[in-house]
Protein backbone atom coordinates (compact mmCIF):
# COMPACT_ATOMS: atom_id res chain seq x y z
CA UNK A 1 0.00 0.00 0.00
CA UNK A 2 1.59 3.75 -0.74
CA UNK A 3 0.65 6.51 1.44
CA UNK A 4 1.71 10.49 0.85
CA UNK A 5 3.56 12.08 3.11
CA UNK A 6 3.86 16.01 3.57
CA UNK A 7 5.45 17.94 5.35
CA UNK A 8 4.66 21.66 5.75
CA UNK A 9 6.39 24.17 8.00
CA UNK A 10 9.03 27.27 8.59
CA UNK A 11 12.20 25.91 6.69
CA UNK A 12 15.24 24.57 9.18
CA UNK A 13 18.10 22.41 8.71
CA UNK A 14 18.12 18.62 9.43
CA UNK A 15 13.82 18.16 8.68
CA UNK A 16 14.46 15.31 5.51
CA UNK A 17 17.32 13.56 8.01
CA UNK A 18 15.17 13.79 10.77
CA UNK A 19 11.91 11.86 8.80
CA UNK A 20 13.31 9.71 6.40
CA UNK A 21 15.32 8.39 9.43
CA UNK A 22 11.87 7.99 11.02
CA UNK A 23 10.98 6.17 8.14
CA UNK A 24 13.54 3.93 7.85
CA UNK A 25 13.67 2.68 11.41
CA UNK A 26 9.52 1.68 10.36
CA UNK A 27 10.80 -0.11 7.65
CA UNK A 28 8.93 2.42 5.19
CA UNK A 29 10.51 2.52 1.58
CA UNK A 30 10.63 6.14 -0.03
CA UNK A 31 9.69 5.76 -3.53
CA UNK A 32 9.53 9.43 -4.73
CA UNK A 33 10.50 12.89 -3.61
CA UNK A 34 9.56 16.56 -3.93
CA UNK A 35 10.37 19.78 -1.97
CA UNK A 36 9.70 23.10 -2.86
CA UNK A 37 9.55 26.42 -0.47
CA UNK A 38 6.72 28.07 -0.61
CA UNK A 39 6.94 31.88 0.91
CA UNK A 40 9.89 31.27 3.25
CA UNK A 41 7.30 27.94 3.93
CA UNK A 42 9.08 24.56 3.55
CA UNK A 43 6.63 21.73 1.59
CA UNK A 44 8.31 18.55 1.11
CA UNK A 45 6.30 15.47 -0.59
CA UNK A 46 6.62 11.97 -0.12
CA UNK A 47 5.30 8.52 -1.87
CA UNK A 48 6.61 6.04 0.44
CA UNK A 49 5.79 2.42 0.01
CA UNK A 50 4.26 0.57 3.43
CA UNK A 51 4.55 -2.93 1.92
CA UNK A 52 6.97 -3.74 4.67
CA UNK A 53 6.50 -1.67 6.97
CA UNK A 54 6.23 -2.26 10.69
CA UNK A 55 3.48 -0.41 11.83
CA UNK A 56 0.15 -0.42 10.12
CA UNK A 57 -1.13 3.13 8.37
CA UNK A 58 -3.36 4.38 10.89
CA UNK A 59 -0.57 4.31 13.39
CA UNK A 60 2.02 5.69 11.42
CA UNK A 61 -0.55 8.55 10.70
CA UNK A 62 -0.34 8.96 14.42
CA UNK A 63 3.72 8.82 14.54
CA UNK A 64 4.25 11.42 11.91
CA UNK A 65 1.82 13.70 13.60
CA UNK A 66 3.51 13.42 17.11
CA UNK A 67 6.94 13.56 15.23
CA UNK A 68 5.40 16.50 13.44
CA UNK A 69 4.92 18.54 16.98
CA UNK A 70 8.38 17.53 18.29
CA UNK A 71 10.06 19.26 15.39
CA UNK A 72 7.87 21.95 14.89
CA UNK A 73 6.29 20.79 11.67
CA UNK A 74 3.30 19.45 10.32
CA UNK A 75 3.01 16.32 9.25
CA UNK A 76 0.84 14.21 7.73
CA UNK A 77 0.21 10.57 6.08
CA UNK A 78 -2.68 9.60 3.98
CA UNK A 79 -3.38 6.47 2.21
CA UNK A 80 -2.70 7.81 -1.87
CA UNK A 81 -6.38 7.32 -2.91
CA UNK A 82 -7.54 10.19 -1.13
CA UNK A 83 -5.84 12.42 -3.96
CA UNK A 84 -6.72 10.29 -6.54
CA UNK A 85 -9.96 10.34 -6.07
CA UNK A 86 -9.94 14.36 -5.77
CA UNK A 87 -8.17 15.21 -8.47
CA UNK A 88 -8.78 12.86 -11.20
CA UNK A 89 -11.74 12.73 -13.16
CA UNK B 1 4.45 11.32 -8.36
CA UNK B 2 1.58 13.60 -7.71
CA UNK B 3 1.27 17.01 -8.62
CA UNK B 4 2.17 19.39 -5.67
CA UNK B 5 -0.48 21.42 -6.03
CA UNK B 6 -3.57 18.88 -5.22
CA UNK B 7 -1.76 17.73 -2.79
CA UNK B 8 -1.30 20.94 -1.22
CA UNK B 9 -5.11 21.73 -2.02
CA UNK B 10 -6.35 18.63 -0.38
CA UNK B 11 -4.36 19.87 3.00
CA UNK B 12 -5.47 22.44 3.28
CA UNK B 13 -9.26 21.64 2.72
CA UNK B 14 -8.88 19.94 5.88
CA UNK B 15 -6.86 22.11 7.60
CA UNK B 16 -8.18 25.36 6.67
CA UNK B 17 -10.99 25.17 5.24
CA UNK B 18 -12.58 22.46 7.34
CA UNK B 19 -13.48 20.21 4.62
CA UNK B 20 -14.78 16.79 6.20
CA UNK B 21 -16.88 13.56 5.94
CA UNK B 22 -19.74 15.00 8.60
CA UNK B 23 -21.28 11.46 8.87
CA UNK B 24 -20.57 8.27 8.06
CA UNK B 25 -24.41 6.30 8.99
CA UNK B 26 -25.18 2.73 9.02
CA UNK B 27 -28.63 2.00 8.23
CA UNK B 28 -30.00 -1.57 9.61
CA UNK B 29 -33.60 -3.15 8.97
CA UNK B 30 -35.07 -3.78 12.36
CA UNK B 31 -37.97 -5.94 10.36
CA UNK B 32 -37.05 -9.03 11.38
CA UNK B 33 -36.78 -8.13 15.08
CA UNK B 34 -40.57 -7.76 16.22
CA UNK B 35 -41.41 -10.24 18.61
CA UNK B 36 -44.15 -11.33 20.64
CA UNK B 37 -43.88 -8.94 23.17
CA UNK B 38 -42.72 -5.84 23.79
CA UNK B 39 -39.71 -7.10 26.15
CA UNK B 40 -38.21 -9.23 23.64
CA UNK B 41 -38.81 -7.01 20.83
CA UNK B 42 -36.66 -4.32 22.87
CA UNK B 43 -33.99 -7.37 22.98
CA UNK B 44 -33.60 -8.60 19.97
CA UNK B 45 -33.42 -4.88 18.94
CA UNK B 46 -30.84 -3.73 20.85
CA UNK B 47 -28.57 -7.47 20.24
CA UNK B 48 -29.13 -6.35 16.69
CA UNK B 49 -27.60 -3.09 16.42
CA UNK B 50 -24.57 -4.29 18.88
CA UNK B 51 -23.81 -6.92 16.61
CA UNK B 52 -23.91 -5.22 13.10
CA UNK B 53 -22.88 -1.41 14.17
CA UNK B 54 -20.31 -2.90 16.78
CA UNK B 55 -17.01 -1.93 14.69
CA UNK B 56 -19.03 1.18 12.91
CA UNK B 57 -16.81 3.77 15.23
CA UNK B 58 -13.66 2.03 15.14
CA UNK B 59 -13.82 1.27 11.56
CA UNK B 60 -14.71 5.47 11.46
CA UNK B 61 -11.50 6.33 13.47
CA UNK B 62 -9.19 3.59 11.19
CA UNK B 63 -10.47 5.37 8.28
CA UNK B 64 -9.93 8.95 9.60
CA UNK B 65 -6.54 8.49 10.26
CA UNK B 66 -5.45 6.13 7.09
CA UNK B 67 -6.74 8.94 4.75
CA UNK B 68 -6.33 11.78 6.93
CA UNK B 69 -9.29 13.54 6.88
CA UNK B 70 -11.85 13.72 10.17
CA UNK B 71 -14.72 11.88 10.12
CA UNK B 72 -16.96 14.37 12.27
CA UNK B 73 -19.95 12.01 13.90
CA UNK B 74 -20.86 8.32 13.27
CA UNK B 75 -24.56 7.28 13.67
CA UNK B 76 -27.12 5.01 12.95
CA UNK B 77 -30.21 4.37 11.51
CA UNK B 78 -33.36 2.42 11.52
CA UNK B 79 -36.57 1.30 10.25
CA UNK B 80 -38.95 3.98 11.21
CA UNK B 81 -39.75 2.80 15.02
CA UNK B 82 -43.60 2.87 14.36
CA UNK B 83 -43.29 -0.66 12.77
CA UNK B 84 -41.83 -2.05 15.11
CA UNK B 85 -43.75 -0.94 17.51
CA UNK B 86 -47.25 -1.54 15.55
CA UNK B 87 -47.88 -4.39 17.82
CA UNK B 88 -48.29 -2.72 21.19
CA UNK B 89 -47.69 0.62 20.31
CA UNK B 90 -48.43 1.73 24.13
CA UNK B 91 -44.61 0.35 24.41
CA UNK B 92 -43.09 2.60 21.97
CA UNK B 93 -40.81 4.23 25.02
CA UNK B 94 -39.32 1.06 25.55
CA UNK B 95 -38.59 0.29 22.23
CA UNK B 96 -37.04 3.96 22.55
CA UNK B 97 -34.89 3.12 25.64
CA UNK B 98 -33.58 -0.09 23.99
CA UNK B 99 -32.61 2.22 20.58
CA UNK B 100 -31.41 4.72 22.88
CA UNK B 101 -29.46 2.16 25.08
CA UNK B 102 -27.49 0.44 21.89
CA UNK B 103 -26.24 3.55 20.39
CA UNK B 104 -24.69 4.34 23.63
CA UNK B 105 -23.33 0.62 23.42
CA UNK B 106 -21.58 1.10 19.99
CA UNK B 107 -20.50 4.63 20.73
CA UNK B 108 -22.38 6.79 18.17
CA UNK B 109 -23.28 9.95 18.31
CA UNK B 110 -26.86 9.59 17.37
CA UNK B 111 -29.31 7.24 16.08
CA UNK B 112 -32.57 8.05 13.71
CA UNK B 113 -35.31 6.52 12.90
CA UNK B 114 -37.80 7.15 15.89
CA UNK B 115 -40.15 7.79 12.95
CA UNK B 116 -43.51 6.86 11.73
CA UNK B 117 -44.73 7.71 7.89
CA UNK B 118 -47.87 8.85 7.82
CA UNK B 119 -48.46 11.08 4.86
CA UNK B 120 -51.57 9.93 3.45
CA UNK B 121 -53.33 8.14 6.50
CA UNK B 122 -52.54 7.59 10.60
CA UNK B 123 -53.46 4.00 11.46
CA UNK B 124 -54.09 4.18 15.48
CA UNK B 125 -51.09 2.06 16.37
CA UNK B 126 -49.19 5.10 14.48
CA UNK B 127 -50.94 7.77 16.36
CA UNK B 128 -50.30 6.31 19.93
CA UNK B 129 -46.57 5.51 18.56
CA UNK B 130 -46.30 9.63 17.67
CA UNK B 131 -47.92 10.47 20.71
CA UNK B 132 -45.14 8.81 22.93
CA UNK B 133 -42.75 10.65 21.01
CA UNK B 134 -42.35 13.84 23.44
CA UNK B 135 -42.02 11.03 26.47
CA UNK B 136 -39.18 8.69 24.42
CA UNK B 137 -37.28 12.24 23.56
CA UNK B 138 -37.26 13.12 26.98
CA UNK B 139 -35.92 9.68 28.57
CA UNK B 140 -33.10 9.54 26.45
CA UNK B 141 -30.31 11.10 24.95
CA UNK B 142 -29.15 9.87 21.57
CA UNK B 143 -32.40 9.22 19.49
CA UNK B 144 -33.70 11.01 17.03
CA UNK B 145 -37.12 10.96 15.78
CA UNK B 146 -38.93 11.86 12.21
CA UNK B 147 -42.80 12.38 11.07
CA UNK B 148 -43.81 12.19 7.34
CA UNK B 149 -46.58 14.08 6.98
CA UNK B 150 -46.98 14.48 2.81
CA UNK B 151 -45.49 13.28 -0.54
CA UNK B 152 -45.67 14.80 -3.64
CA UNK B 153 -47.79 11.77 -4.61
CA UNK B 154 -50.33 11.61 -1.51
CA UNK B 155 -50.74 14.82 -0.69
CA UNK B 156 -50.58 16.06 3.00
CA UNK B 157 -51.98 14.69 5.84
CA UNK B 158 -53.76 17.67 8.04
CA UNK B 159 -54.64 15.81 10.77
CA UNK B 160 -51.13 14.87 10.98
CA UNK B 161 -50.06 18.27 10.42
CA UNK B 162 -52.37 19.29 13.46
CA UNK B 163 -51.07 16.50 15.37
CA UNK B 164 -47.67 17.36 15.04
CA UNK B 165 -47.98 21.24 16.27
CA UNK B 166 -48.88 19.63 19.45
CA UNK B 167 -45.89 17.17 19.71
CA UNK B 168 -43.24 19.53 19.39
CA UNK B 169 -45.23 22.29 22.06
CA UNK B 170 -45.18 18.94 24.29
CA UNK B 171 -41.54 17.87 22.94
CA UNK B 172 -40.74 21.42 23.91
CA UNK B 173 -42.09 21.51 27.63
CA UNK B 174 -41.04 17.90 28.37
CA UNK B 175 -37.06 18.94 27.67
CA UNK B 176 -37.33 22.50 28.88
CA UNK B 177 -34.70 21.90 31.06
CA UNK B 178 -32.28 21.20 28.24
CA UNK B 179 -33.94 24.34 26.20
CA UNK B 180 -36.34 22.29 24.40
CA UNK B 181 -33.08 20.06 23.61
CA UNK B 182 -35.60 17.45 22.50
CA UNK B 183 -37.20 19.88 19.77
CA UNK B 184 -33.92 19.28 18.00
CA UNK B 185 -34.26 15.98 17.60
CA UNK B 186 -37.68 15.53 15.97
CA UNK B 187 -37.85 16.70 12.33
CA UNK B 188 -41.46 16.69 10.28
CA UNK B 189 -40.94 16.34 6.63
CA UNK B 190 -42.28 16.10 3.37
CA UNK B 191 -41.43 14.11 1.13
CA UNK B 192 -38.93 12.59 3.43
CA UNK B 193 -36.12 10.37 1.70
CA UNK B 194 -35.47 6.78 2.44
CA UNK B 195 -31.71 6.68 2.59
CA UNK B 196 -30.55 10.26 4.48
CA UNK B 197 -27.38 10.12 6.52
CA UNK B 198 -28.06 13.42 8.15
CA UNK B 199 -30.00 13.84 11.93
CA UNK B 200 -32.34 14.65 12.77
CA UNK B 201 -33.85 13.56 9.99
CA UNK B 202 -32.16 9.70 8.92
CA UNK B 203 -34.11 6.98 9.32
CA UNK B 204 -33.82 3.18 7.36
CA UNK B 205 -36.66 2.67 4.65
CA UNK B 206 -38.30 -0.22 4.08
CA UNK B 207 -37.40 -0.38 0.52
CA UNK B 208 -33.27 -0.16 1.80
CA UNK B 209 -31.22 -3.35 2.42
CA UNK B 210 -30.38 -5.23 5.73
CA UNK B 211 -27.07 -3.51 6.25
CA UNK B 212 -26.43 -0.10 4.30
CA UNK B 213 -23.38 2.51 4.72
CA UNK B 214 -24.65 6.55 3.82
CA UNK B 215 -21.82 8.78 4.17
CA UNK B 216 -23.05 12.61 4.32
CA UNK B 217 -19.81 15.14 2.94
CA UNK B 218 -18.97 18.52 3.86
CA UNK B 219 -17.51 21.43 3.15
CA UNK B 220 -19.27 25.05 3.02
CA UNK B 221 -15.57 26.66 3.81
CA UNK B 222 -13.97 24.97 0.90
CA UNK B 223 -17.30 26.29 -1.42
CA UNK B 224 -16.40 29.59 0.25
CA UNK B 225 -12.44 29.75 -0.03
CA UNK B 226 -13.02 28.32 -3.68
CA UNK B 227 -15.01 31.40 -4.54
CA UNK B 228 -12.94 34.14 -2.45
CA UNK B 229 -10.51 32.94 -5.31
CA UNK B 230 -12.45 33.94 -8.03
CA UNK B 231 -13.66 37.90 -6.86
CA UNK B 232 -14.65 39.53 -10.16
CA UNK B 233 -15.69 36.65 -12.23
CA UNK B 234 -19.23 36.40 -13.63
CA UNK B 235 -21.81 34.12 -12.10
CA UNK B 236 -21.58 30.87 -14.81
CA UNK B 237 -17.55 30.94 -14.09
CA UNK B 238 -19.31 30.95 -10.36
CA UNK B 239 -21.15 28.26 -10.97
CA UNK B 240 -18.17 25.98 -12.85
CA UNK B 241 -16.04 26.68 -9.88
CA UNK B 242 -18.64 25.15 -7.15
CA UNK B 243 -19.19 22.33 -9.50
CA UNK B 244 -15.75 21.72 -9.44
CA UNK B 245 -15.54 21.76 -5.65
CA UNK B 246 -18.44 19.93 -5.09
CA UNK B 247 -16.69 17.10 -7.66
CA UNK B 248 -14.22 16.76 -5.34
CA UNK B 249 -15.30 16.77 -2.00
CA UNK B 250 -18.03 14.27 -3.28
CA UNK B 251 -15.23 11.76 -4.10
CA UNK B 252 -13.88 11.94 -0.98
CA UNK B 253 -17.25 10.95 0.87
CA UNK B 254 -17.35 8.54 -2.08
CA UNK B 255 -13.91 6.52 -1.35
CA UNK B 256 -14.70 6.31 2.39
CA UNK B 257 -18.10 5.43 1.94
CA UNK B 258 -16.83 2.17 -0.12
CA UNK B 259 -14.06 1.40 2.22
CA UNK B 260 -16.80 2.13 4.82
CA UNK B 261 -18.64 -0.61 3.40
CA UNK B 262 -16.07 -3.23 3.03
CA UNK B 263 -14.83 -2.99 6.06
CA UNK B 264 -18.13 -2.98 7.93
CA UNK B 265 -19.34 -5.90 5.71
CA UNK B 266 -22.00 -4.06 4.61
CA UNK B 267 -24.02 -2.68 1.26
CA UNK B 268 -22.58 0.89 0.41
CA UNK B 269 -25.80 3.09 0.07
CA UNK B 270 -25.27 6.21 -1.14
CA UNK B 271 -23.05 10.00 -0.79
CA UNK B 272 -25.21 12.54 0.30
CA UNK B 273 -23.37 16.05 -0.79
CA UNK B 274 -24.99 18.50 1.62
CA UNK B 275 -23.28 21.62 2.65
CA UNK B 276 -23.75 20.80 6.33
CA UNK B 277 -22.32 24.11 8.14
CA UNK B 278 -21.41 24.14 11.86
CA UNK B 279 -21.48 27.41 14.08
CA UNK B 280 -17.79 27.72 13.49
CA UNK B 281 -16.76 30.65 11.63
CA UNK B 282 -15.13 29.58 7.99
CA UNK B 283 -17.67 26.59 7.69
CA UNK B 284 -20.78 28.52 6.64
CA UNK B 285 -23.60 28.62 4.30
CA UNK B 286 -24.66 32.10 4.93
CA UNK B 287 -21.00 32.98 3.99
CA UNK B 288 -20.83 31.85 0.88
CA UNK B 289 -24.14 33.42 0.17
CA UNK B 290 -22.42 36.63 1.44
CA UNK B 291 -19.42 35.70 -0.52
CA UNK B 292 -21.13 35.65 -4.06
CA UNK B 293 -22.37 39.42 -3.83
CA UNK B 294 -24.83 40.15 -0.84
CA UNK B 295 -24.27 42.49 2.40
CA UNK B 296 -26.15 39.96 4.65
CA UNK B 297 -28.06 36.69 4.10
CA UNK B 298 -31.60 37.46 4.09
CA UNK B 299 -31.71 40.16 2.00
CA UNK B 300 -33.02 40.57 -1.83
CA UNK B 301 -31.33 38.21 -3.96
CA UNK B 302 -30.46 35.40 -0.98
CA UNK B 303 -32.86 32.98 -2.78
CA UNK B 304 -31.50 33.64 -6.18
CA UNK B 305 -27.76 33.02 -5.09
CA UNK B 306 -28.90 29.97 -2.70
CA UNK B 307 -30.76 28.61 -6.17
CA UNK B 308 -27.54 28.80 -7.77
CA UNK B 309 -25.40 27.78 -5.15
CA UNK B 310 -28.20 24.17 -4.78
CA UNK B 311 -27.91 23.13 -8.42
CA UNK B 312 -23.67 23.68 -9.08
CA UNK B 313 -23.59 21.28 -5.96
CA UNK B 314 -26.18 18.74 -7.28
CA UNK B 315 -24.32 18.95 -10.41
CA UNK B 316 -20.72 18.48 -9.26
CA UNK B 317 -21.73 15.87 -6.72
CA UNK B 318 -23.85 13.89 -9.49
CA UNK B 319 -20.30 13.88 -11.64
CA UNK B 320 -18.37 12.50 -9.01
CA UNK B 321 -20.56 9.87 -7.59
CA UNK B 322 -23.21 7.14 -9.15
CA UNK B 323 -24.73 6.43 -6.25
CA UNK B 324 -26.19 10.33 -4.87
CA UNK B 325 -28.66 10.11 -2.83
CA UNK B 326 -30.12 11.33 0.56
CA UNK B 327 -30.80 15.63 0.82
CA UNK B 328 -27.73 16.47 -1.26
CA UNK B 329 -27.63 19.97 -1.49
CA UNK B 330 -27.37 23.31 0.80
CA UNK B 331 -28.49 23.03 4.30
CA UNK B 332 -29.69 26.41 5.91
CA UNK B 333 -29.99 25.36 9.59
CA UNK B 334 -29.98 28.92 11.53
CA UNK B 335 -28.48 27.77 14.76
CA UNK B 336 -25.60 25.62 12.93
CA UNK B 337 -24.36 28.44 10.91
CA UNK B 338 -22.45 31.24 12.54
CA UNK B 339 -23.63 33.47 9.18
CA UNK B 340 -27.27 32.54 9.48
CA UNK B 341 -27.24 33.09 13.73
CA UNK B 342 -25.67 36.60 13.12
CA UNK B 343 -28.24 37.34 10.31
CA UNK B 344 -31.02 36.20 12.66
CA UNK B 345 -29.74 38.43 15.27
CA UNK B 346 -29.57 41.63 13.21
CA UNK B 347 -33.44 40.96 11.77
CA UNK B 348 -32.21 40.81 8.11
CA UNK B 349 -33.07 37.22 7.79
CA UNK B 350 -36.83 36.53 8.89
CA UNK B 351 -38.93 33.18 8.97
CA UNK B 352 -40.70 34.27 5.77
CA UNK B 353 -37.28 34.90 3.86
CA UNK B 354 -35.82 31.28 5.27
CA UNK B 355 -39.75 29.83 4.38
CA UNK B 356 -38.60 31.24 0.63
CA UNK B 357 -35.40 29.92 0.29
CA UNK B 358 -36.74 26.44 1.27
CA UNK B 359 -38.51 25.89 -2.01
CA UNK B 360 -34.75 26.26 -3.95
CA UNK B 361 -32.43 24.33 -1.25
CA UNK B 362 -32.46 20.76 0.37
CA UNK B 363 -34.11 21.03 3.37
CA UNK B 364 -36.80 23.31 5.36
CA UNK B 365 -36.95 25.42 8.05
CA UNK B 366 -33.82 24.29 9.92
CA UNK B 367 -32.78 24.85 13.76
CA UNK B 368 -35.03 27.35 14.23
CA UNK B 369 -36.43 29.09 17.88
CA UNK B 370 -39.41 30.94 18.29
CA UNK B 371 -41.30 32.12 21.25
CA UNK B 372 -42.38 29.65 23.49
CA UNK B 373 -45.55 30.54 23.73
CA UNK B 374 -46.23 30.01 19.95
CA UNK B 375 -49.41 28.38 19.43
CA UNK B 376 -49.30 24.24 18.42
CA UNK B 377 -52.07 25.80 15.18
CA UNK B 378 -49.41 28.35 14.47
CA UNK B 379 -46.79 25.69 14.44
CA UNK B 380 -48.96 23.16 12.41
CA UNK B 381 -49.50 26.33 9.71
CA UNK B 382 -45.74 26.81 9.34
CA UNK B 383 -45.88 22.60 8.90
CA UNK B 384 -48.32 22.74 6.62
CA UNK B 385 -46.80 25.94 4.69
CA UNK B 386 -43.05 23.59 4.05
CA UNK B 387 -45.05 20.36 3.56
CA UNK B 388 -47.04 22.57 0.38
CA UNK B 389 -43.75 23.97 -1.04
CA UNK B 390 -42.14 20.22 -0.69
CA UNK B 391 -45.35 18.78 -2.46
CA UNK B 392 -45.70 21.25 -4.84
CA UNK B 393 -42.12 21.14 -5.96
CA UNK B 394 -41.33 17.61 -5.62
CA UNK B 395 -38.55 18.09 -3.01
CA UNK B 396 -37.96 16.88 0.46
CA UNK B 397 -39.19 19.73 2.73
CA UNK B 398 -38.78 19.36 6.74
CA UNK B 399 -39.34 21.60 9.62
CA UNK B 400 -37.38 21.38 12.70
CA UNK B 401 -38.82 24.37 15.25
CA UNK B 402 -37.88 24.73 18.97
CA UNK B 403 -40.80 26.49 20.81
CA UNK B 404 -38.16 27.93 23.65
CA UNK B 405 -40.10 27.63 26.51
CA UNK B 406 -40.34 30.74 29.07
CA UNK B 407 -38.81 32.68 26.41
CA UNK B 408 -39.26 35.83 23.86
CA UNK B 409 -37.55 37.21 20.60
CA UNK B 410 -34.65 38.78 21.65
CA UNK B 411 -33.36 36.02 23.62
CA UNK B 412 -31.78 33.04 22.63
CA UNK B 413 -31.75 29.40 22.93
CA UNK B 414 -28.21 27.76 23.35
CA UNK B 415 -27.79 23.93 22.57
CA UNK B 416 -23.54 23.95 22.43
CA UNK B 417 -21.85 21.73 20.30
CA UNK B 418 -22.63 21.23 16.49
CA UNK B 419 -26.19 22.32 17.99
CA UNK B 420 -25.30 25.98 17.98
CA UNK B 421 -27.54 28.83 18.96
CA UNK B 422 -30.47 30.04 18.04
CA UNK B 423 -32.05 33.42 18.54
CA UNK B 424 -35.72 33.86 18.75
CA UNK B 425 -37.32 34.68 15.95
CA UNK B 426 -40.95 35.95 15.59
CA UNK B 427 -43.76 34.57 13.92
CA UNK B 428 -47.01 36.05 12.66
CA UNK B 429 -49.44 36.65 15.62
CA UNK B 430 -52.69 36.06 13.42
CA UNK B 431 -54.14 33.04 14.16
CA UNK B 432 -54.89 29.77 11.68
CA UNK B 433 -56.49 27.70 14.04
CA UNK B 434 -59.72 27.45 12.16
CA UNK B 435 -57.53 26.18 9.40
CA UNK B 436 -55.50 23.57 11.29
CA UNK B 437 -58.98 22.22 13.33
CA UNK B 438 -60.16 21.47 9.47
CA UNK B 439 -58.16 18.28 9.35
CA UNK B 440 -58.21 16.34 6.26
CA UNK B 441 -55.88 15.92 3.28
CA UNK B 442 -54.74 18.43 0.98
CA UNK B 443 -54.79 16.38 -2.26
CA UNK B 444 -52.13 15.64 -4.02
CA UNK B 445 -50.70 18.09 -7.05
CA UNK B 446 -52.32 17.71 -10.81
CA UNK B 447 -48.68 17.10 -11.54
CA UNK B 448 -48.58 13.63 -9.63
CA UNK B 449 -50.61 11.74 -11.67
CA UNK B 450 -47.68 10.42 -14.08
CA UNK B 451 -49.23 7.26 -13.95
Amino acid sequence: MRAVLTVVGKDKNGIIAKVSTFLAERQVNILDISQTILDEYFAMLMLVDLKKSTVKLARLAEECSELGKNIGMSIHVQHEEIFNAMHSV
Amino acid sequence: MFNTNEILETINMIEKEHLDIRTVTMGISLLSCVGGTAETTAQNVYDIICKRAEKIVKVADELSLEYGIPIVNKRISVTPASLICAPFPQKSTLIGKALDRAAKTVGVDFLGGYSALVHKGMTSYEKTFIESIPETLAYTDKICSSVNVGSSKSGINMDAVALMGQIIKSTAEATKERNGFGCAKLVVFCNAVEDNPFMAGAFHGVGEGETVINVGVSGPGVVQHAIEGIPDSDLSDLAETIKRTAFKITRAGQLIAREAARRLKAEFGIVDLSLAPTPARGDSVAAILEEMGLERVGTHGTTACLAMLNDAVKKGGVMASSRVGGLSGAFIPVSEDIGMIEAAERGSLCIDKLEAMTAVCSVGLDMIAVPGETSASTISAIIADEAAIGMINNKTTAVRIIPAFGKNVGEEVNFGGLLGRAPIMPVHGESAVKFIKRGGLIPAPIHSNKN
